[in-house]
């Protein structure tokens, strides 16, 4: 795969400097806290939100073939809700994925 | 530098650092898997210091994205950080200088600001210094072992472990929504619409990072206009610790 090295490091710069940006300027800039509800709220359902759209239906084309996948995110979602740590639903998909490749399927 | 001030911030950051190490591995591999050089992983890694943003952006950057798109991701995802970089300024000290400002805001993440804001007294910028160090330690080492570990691994293993990132995401997110109608309402909608945008044709001219980003905001702003979070308590409790980076 060709890299654009100078496409990706201009990337990272401006990742880590947008990022830095959020972080920094209430640090130095506001003294008052946020009430309104709507955006605590906003805010506080962002990362399912993100997490959510960024993992279907992407996870299907994670693995090898779109079986192990399938076979992976079910293991997943079945150690999640039986409210496994991160590293063990991870960990759990992976060699579900990995056993069903294994398989042929 | 206030020496007791900072080994008690250290303590408190050891076990932050551990939940880091293998998250950060993930992304470590995640990277190495889609053809970048592990240095520009580490790379990421140290100078973000995020989960969420930190994927958004791998992915925008392996699709070519825009830089504007960059931007707009970043903001959406990390935007969060905004109100408790916000929160946390009410917790320092008054008379902490700009300086020290500018260096502790570096390490504002979910967990680091979960353990400072809890601290019954001001907090001050030795503390917190001590206790954003090991977690950017354990993020940043964590991404080059699992880089690492990936370039020695045979091909059937590190395909395999492509889905171990959204093994993670499923475990922060499910056992949430299975107790909160308002989160699980979240994340079906925001599957529902990624399925539409990614196989309706029509909707094609949306791509990936700007999908994402609609999303987000669609989503999340249904939610909290159908299900208000009470103002303090419940917004910052257990379940925003579970958020990683």
């Amino acid at each position: 795969m060709e890299i654009n090295m100078t496409y990706v490091l201009t990337s990272v710069a401006i990742m880590a400097g947008t990022t830095y940006l959020i972080r920094m300027l209430p640090m130095v800039i506001f003294k008052k806290k946020i009430r309104n509800v709507f955006i605590q709220s906003f805010l506080y359902y962002v990362p399912y939100a993100v997490l959510s759209a960024m993992t279907f239906p992407a996870i299907f084309s994670s693995t090898g073939s779109t079986a192990s996948a399938a076979a992976g995110c079910a293991a997943a979602v079945l150690l999640a809700y039986f409210n496994r740590g991160l590293l063990t639903v991870a960990v759990g998909a992976s060699v579900v994925a990995w056993l069903v490749q294994a398989a042929g399927l | 530098m206030n020496r007791r001030e900072f080994t008690l911030g250290l303590r408190h950051g050891v076990p932050i650092c551990l939940g880091y190490f293998s998250v950060s591995a993930a992304f470590g591999m995640m990277a190495v898997l889609s053809g970048l050089p592990l240095w520009t992983a580490v790379a990421i890694s140290l100078t973000n210091l995020t989960s969420a943003g930190q994927f958004a952006g791998l992915n925008l950057i392996l699709a070519g994205g825009t830089y504007l798109e960059l931007v707009v991701s970043m903001v959406v995802i990390n935007i969060r950080y905004f109100l408790m970089s916000l929160s946390l300024s009410q917790k320092i000290d008054e008379r902490m200088g700009y300086l020290k400002r500018l260096c502790i805001s570096y390490g504002i993440t979910d967990e680091i600001f979960a353990v400072a804001v809890q601290r019954p007294k001001t907090v001050t910028a030795s503390y917190m210094a001590g206790l954003i160090l090991l977690p950017v330690v354990g993020w940043t080492g964590g991404t080059f072992v699992g880089g690492a570990v990936t370039e020695a691994l045979p091909e059937s293993v590190s395909s395999a472990l492509g889905i171990a990132l959204y093994g993670m995401f499923i475990a922060i997110v499910i056992p949430v929504a299975r107790y909160q109608k308002a989160v699980l309402f979240t994340v079906i909608l925001a599957v529902a619409m990624s399925l539409i945008l990614t196989y309706v044709p029509v909707f094609s001219i949306v791509s990936g990072g700007w999908g994402i980003i609609l999303i987000t905001v669609l989503a999340s702003g249904a939610a909290a206009l159908l299900f208000p979070v009470k103002p303090e308590g419940e917004a910052e409790s257990g379940q925003e610790e579970r958020q990683e980076a």
